[in-house]
């Protein structure tokens, strides 16, 4: 049966070997004198073995199938919004980025009215580059217009 | 005796004068705001803060960016309590149990216990950086790369040991923080490791992306989108105090944490981190209940609290008795000390006597400031958990993506925050307990540097972690942890580790 300490020996597991073979690019050295490669090789090593025994001894874990998954489509749509904060925040600025992420977590995701999510998306993203940028003095990035 | 009660009246009479003592409360005031934003902790704080102390004399600009160091650790405990967002990587052990208790309505009572185990640990182990720091000092000296390779070796097993349910799956998880701590420019040869052309990952993975992505974002990944969301907590003023049960509880937690901090804080490295993780490992293996941790135990709250205050103190022994900085924040504070023109070392006591023992007992004032400063701040910081969640979460949300963004004004750490956000979110629903990755991340390139350093003193011979007393102690005490987990397979029983961790689950035993 496909338990969660199984899944998550596959993905342990993988992630090990793509690490060995990345590896292969830097110079191991030797065991006397160890190069660039030597502790991520030896770590994926280690991990491997980990997921082996975790994979082992995970048969007593609870099925794959009795996690509840119901919350996904709120995680996705929160990890897009943070997605889109990455890409636009050197472009649109910190000021209206984050009112347009807000908007949209405040009131499509969540579905609240106009005037406060307008009222909250505003207040917060002004509010916070106030309080980082012009009070802490630690620079965030303007966008088009100075916003 | 004498003398020092002498000096240390002499630093009174600094450190209460009224100039002094209002840089002292600026700092302290700063400090908390800085640590209680996710993100911008002690060190970007002190570092963002330093060109303001240029006009100051040095006196004042030291105990300001004290204070700074202080409030940091101070404030780091209000989001992790509140919203499972750590301050800063500190307060990550604090995350687990405070925020558990604030879901359970005693988010009132963790913030005072961290604030009361704070300035315990803060004004304790002063007293023992003024009486202990020689020979500490001293004895910290003896660790070279062979020690301190075992000590973070050892660090890391007794962090797994002490984790619930299956020691191979903490150190898994240990080894991943490891695995991502290698991310980077070598520091030996020069080499980019797995950076894939991203110029930005060329200094590493940083801990507060991690960290705020692994608690923060998974936690809010995890519970936005339930059916029914967490219940708006309207704490009344009664539950806004520890209650004597509470307390009782707390004492002892407080206690060790003050003394494990102090003494690991005199120790090369991210001390103030790494107390707190072993602090919360050793309450967990103490208490009573073990399995009350994770859901709320006091001791989880009062142990790493005081253990990284206590560490603060601890870090300041090398530093100023020697000149030499145990790890990146007191580094910066003494380049502080070099740019105003003093020369942190052996001669510094008696060269600039008013400069060092103001400091002492600016040290002994900014814990009482930082006490009366944050008790009554409780109230107001519990008030946010009234914010309904669908409201709440965004605003966390925010604060994330600003806090991770403002350290290196990199967007590359908030996708890493993005896709550590998603590795907890994914290690929560297949039972895996994301501190241990922390850890990994904060010691990899230390452990890296310790063994590459030994392997060179010793001309490549392996035999040099076990002709140093000190570092086969500690090797040895690492073996005998691991020998300890296994005993459950021999003896075919349940050990404790897996009956906390059945219990977690409420399954029956």
């Amino acid at each position: 049966m496909l338990t969660t300490n199984r899944a998550a020996a596959v993905a342990l597991g993988v992630l090990a070997v793509v690490v060995l073979f990345e590896s292969r690019k830097l110079p191991l050295g030797s065991l006397h004198n160890p190069g660039p490669a030597y502790m991520p090789v030896l770590l994926a090593l280690a991990l491997l073995v980990f997921a082996i025994l975790v994979g082992a001894y995970g048969g007593a874990s609870r099925g794959l199938g009795a996690v509840g998954w119901s919350e996904w489509r709120h995680a996705a749509a929160i990890l897009g919004t943070c997605a889109f904060a990455a890409i636009a925040l050197e472009r649109f600025g910190y000021r209206l980025t984050m009112a347009i992420a807000l908007g949209f977590l405040i009131g499509v995701i969540e579905r609240q009215g106009v005037f406060v999510t307008l009222t909250l998306a505003v207040a917060l993203a002004a509010g916070s580059y106030l309080l980082f940028d012009t009070l802490l003095r630690v620079p965030l990035p303007r966008g088009p217009f100075g916003l | 005796m004498t003398e020092t009660v002498h000096n240390l009246l002499l630093g009174f009479s600094v450190a209460l004068s009224p100039p002094v003592l209002l840089y002292a409360f600026v700092g302290c005031v700063v400090g908390t705001i800085v640590g209680v934003l996710p993100g911008v902790g002690p060190l970007a704080g002190i570092s963002l803060l330093l060109p303001a102390t240029f006009g100051l004399d040095a006196t004042k600009a030291i105990v300001m960016l004290a204070g700074i160091y202080y409030g940091a650790m101070y404030g780091g405990s209000t989001t992790s309590i509140l919203m499972r967002i750590p301050g800063e990587a500190a307060s990550v052990m604090t995350c687990i149990d405070g925020y558990a208790m604030a879901r359970k309505g005693r988010a009132g009572a963790a913030l005072a216990i961290a604030a009361v185990g704070s300035y315990v640990a803060g004004t304790v182990s002063v007293v023992a950086l003024m009486f202990l720091a020689p020979p500490l000092a001293s004895f910290a000296l003896r660790f070279g790369p062979p020690e301190y390779f075992a000590l973070l070796i050892l660090g890391l097993l007794v962090l797994a040991y002490m984790s619930s349910g299956s020691m191979v799956k903490a150190l898994a998880m240990a080894t991943l923080g490891l695995l991502l701590g290698m991310i980077g420019i070598d520091q030996m040869t020069g080499y980019f490791r797995f950076a894939y052309g991203v110029v930005e990952l060329g200094d590493g993975i940083g801990v507060v992306p991690v960290a705020v992505g692994l608690f923060g974002l998974s936690e809010i990944l995890a519970t936005a989108g339930q059916e029914t969301p967490p219940a708006v907590i309207k704490p009344t003023l009664r539950e806004l105090l520890p209650s004597r049960q509470e307390w009782k509880d707390a004492n002892w937690p407080i206690w060790r944490g003050t003394v494990l901090g102090f003494l690991i804080g005199i120790i090369p490295g991210s001390a103030h981190i790494i107390s707190s993780f072993v602090s919360y490992a050793v309450e967990r293996r103490l208490a009573r209940r073990p399995e009350e941790f994770g859901q709320g135990a006091v001791a989880g709250v009062a142990g790493p609290e005081s253990a990284n205050n206590s560490a603060t103190s601890g870090a300041f022994v090398p530093m100023l008795a020697l000149g030499v900085p145990s790890g990146p924040i007191p580094a910066v504070m003494l380049a502080a000390m070099m740019v105003h023109g003093v020369s942190p070392g052996p001669l510094l006591i008696k060269q600039q006597p008013e400069l060092f023992w103001g400091f002492i007992a600016s040290m002994y004032v900014g814990n009482v400031v930082l006490l009366i400063l944050n008790l009554p701040l409780v109230g107001v910081f519990v008030n946010l958990l009234r914010v309904p969640y669908p409201l709440l979460y965004p605003g966390i949300l925010v604060f994330c993506i600003l806090g991770v963004y403002a350290v290196n004004s990199s967007v590359v750490d908030v996708w890493i925050m993005l896709v550590m956000g998603l590795v907890g979110y994914l290690l929560r629903k297949l039972d895996f307990e994301p501190a241990p990755i922390v850890l990994g991340v904060i010691l990899a390139p230390m452990i890296e540097m310790a063994l590459r350093q030994s392997l060179a003193m010793s001309d490549g011979h392996y035999a040099i972690f076990l002709t140093r007393p000190i570092a086969t102690t500690l090797l040895t005490v690492g073996v005998l942890l691991v020998l300890l987990s296994l005993k459950s397979l021999v003896t075919r029983g349940l050990d404790w580790r897996a009956r906390i961790a059945m219990a977690e689950k409420g399954e029956e035993l």
